[in-house]
């Protein structure tokens, strides 16, 4: 099981290592959103109550790395149908490599793929930004992004395998990813005093608001708060369930 | 090598129930070349996912190179090898890694995979094409990378679903050859589907006719083509002597299916080569000049619509089922 999920996630791997310029390419968005909206954040943070502690880059940078991890995860459905198509899913199959493995070799590499565009951009937020963070929190902040990745890809895995259309699936993506991102308070944080009471408690529903939510308190250090602990029970949970989910379709005949 | 009883699938789509297959009886010895005949959608390629795993029969059992289907698909998956429609190789993938993936995941060591590879890359004339992106290759060659990847676990059985479909002509006979010398060469024994007649002809030991998921007939091509009766001959004839023509060769031992359109005259006989020399003597005692004659062998076309009442053209045209959408 092991060796198997091993040369399923090398093959994924040097596939796309083959066009390493597309890491680059995803990190150039919230690059984007430092340099161009992150000046406009600071001034905002420091003159308006109800923020989170920590300067606006400690607020702004975690929620890019999550957005980051959404866009490049939720999206990895794509690649499988282009596989689904070639037959390359079906000559897998048919081999006695287990489909769990396959399903496994596959997320973790959209996690490391997550982890190195977030790496990259964590980075660059330290050295030209004003970023704030200890090493230990990002760090955790790392493992974030990575389940989040897993949760994301198998899920998508899923739906691209269980609507097979290359046409539905990205309507059927962008509407779930942007509800999904402002409802997380990706920009401005959702917090009591920002926002209009429906909105807060709209907010609350979104099981991605406290993954956002950990993230930023793993950024500040701060080991402590309800945040960190509330995000990694909803993110284990969904882990848990999106990788039963992507496991069982993986095992459906037919797909 | 292959039994299976009453193998049979159906599909829910929409609300409709489509009997793909409907109790399909299948005997292949070791060594044997099937060919597995029939138009689109009649229920090869169902058929065939079935017999490799990838899909679970709503009933019906059975054993494939020595393991139960339903009890021990992993150990079947282990002892064949599978060659799909449209092959399997990814397009940014290097022909050595997916030939060498592929024999790890059939659990041969990294060296042994590299090896076996190597080995049947030579074999199917695919020796110095290891570092090409697999994109990148002919359709001729893409395809005999495909064959190598279903046989890099050296299986005692491969099952090719239509392996020559859109190749051209030089390919297609090429590939015909290597199909030819797996069985002669590496006694594995091969069952493959195909809706070219040609092809049936030109490689299997023994054919089974499949039409609208159910087995219509199963033989030799010759004993295929020895159910079909006899010879069809056609003659151009002089304006206006067709009925007298068609009357004097009516009059032949064994002529049947007598016609006449504008000046041809059509009918079929059992022997249409000992036959011949008979009827122009009769014509010629008539004073009739035939302008031009043919004596066909029957083809597996004329077997399929012996056995079905259509030809396998027409079959396929009438082919609107739903086997494509849920299959």
């Amino acid at each position: 099981m092991l060796r198997d999920i091993w040369l399923i996630f090398r093959r994924t791997m040097s596939i796309s290592l083959r066009n390493p310029a597309w890491v680059m390419i995803g990190v150039l968005q919230p690059l984007l959103y430092l340099v161009l909206f992150g000046p406009l954040m600071e001034r905002i943070v420091e003159s308006t109550p109800g923020f989170p502690p920590g300067n606006s880059w400690t607020i702004l940078t975690p929620a890019l790395v999550i957005q980051l991890a959404l866009f490049g995860s939720a999206f990895a459905g794509f690649g499988l149908l282009a596989e689904f198509r070639a037959g390359v899913l079906e000559r897998l199959r048919v081999t006695p490599v287990s489909r769990l493995a396959l399903l496994l070799g596959k997320v973790l590499h959209e996690a490391v793929h997550a982890i190195v565009q977030a790496a990259l951009l964590i980075t660059l937020a330290f050295l030209f930004f004003d970023l704030n963070a200890p090493f230990g929190g990002v760090l955790l902040s790392m493992v974030i992004v990575a389940l989040f990745a897993i949760t994301l890809a198998s899920a998508s895995y899923a739906v691209a395998l269980s609507i097979k259309s290359e046409e539905t699936f990205p309507q059927l993506l962008n509407s779930f990813t942007l509800p999904s991102l402002l409802l997380s308070g990706i920009l401005i944080p959702i917090t009591t005093q920002l926002a209009p009471d429906w909105l807060y408690k709209l907010s609350l529903i979104n099981p991605f608001r406290y993954i956002v939510d950990a993230e930023r308190a793993a950024f500040r250090g701060d080991m402590t708060m309800d945040a960190l602990f509330t995000g990694c029970v909803v993110l284990a949970v969904l882990t848990v369930l999106s990788v039963t989910w992507g496991a069982r379709t993986f095992q459906r005949e037919n797909a | 090598m292959i039994k299976a009883r009453g193998l049979a699938r159906r599909f829910v789509a929409r609300g409709r129930t489509v009997n793909a297959v409907k109790g399909v009886d299948l005997d292949v010895q070791a060594g044997e070349l099937v060919g597995f005949l029939g138009p689109n959608g009649a229920g090869k390629t169902t058929t065939l996912r079935m017999l490799t795993t990838l899909l679970k029969p709503t009933e019906g059992t059975a054993t494939v190179a020595g393991h139960d289907l339903r009890a021990d698909p992993i150990g079947v998956r282990g002892r064949i090898g599978y060659v799909a429609q449209g092959g399997g190789t990814a397009p940014e993938c290097t022909v050595a890694n997916e030939l060498e993936l592929q024999g790890r995941l059939y659990r041969l060591s990294k060296a042994d995979a590299i090896r076996r590879g190597t080995e049947l890359a030579d074999q199917l004339d695919l020796a110095g094409l290891d570092k090409r992106l697999t994109r990148t290759l002919s359709g001729g060659q893409r395809r005999r990378l495909d064959i190598a990847l279903g046989l890099i676990h050296s299986p005692p059985l491969i099952f090719l679903d239509e392996p020559t479909t859109g190749l051209d002509p030089q390919s297609r006979a090429n590939l015909w050859e290597h199909i030819r010398g797996l069985r002669a060469e590496h006694g594995v024994t091969v069952f493959l589907t195909t809706h070219y007649l040609e092809e049936a002809d030109a490689l299997a030991d023994r054919l089974l006719v499949i039409d609208d998921g159910e087995i219509v007939a199963e033989g030799s091509p010759d004993s295929l083509k020895a159910r079909v009766s006899g010879d069809a001959v056609s003659l151009a004839v002089p304006e206006g002597s067709g009925g007298k023509v068609a009357e004097i060769a009516g009059r032949l031992p064994g002529a049947h299916d007598v016609s006449t359109v504008d000046n041809e005259v059509r009918f079929r006989v059992p022997r249409g080569d000992t036959a011949m020399p008979e009827l122009l003597r009769a014509l010629d005692a008539e004073g009739i000049q035939t302008q031009a004659m043919q004596v066909h062998r029957p083809t597996l076309d004329d077997v399929f619509l012996t056995l079905t009442g259509r030809t396998l053209r027409d079959a396929e045209q009438a082919e609107t089922r739903e086997e494509s959408h849920v299959a």
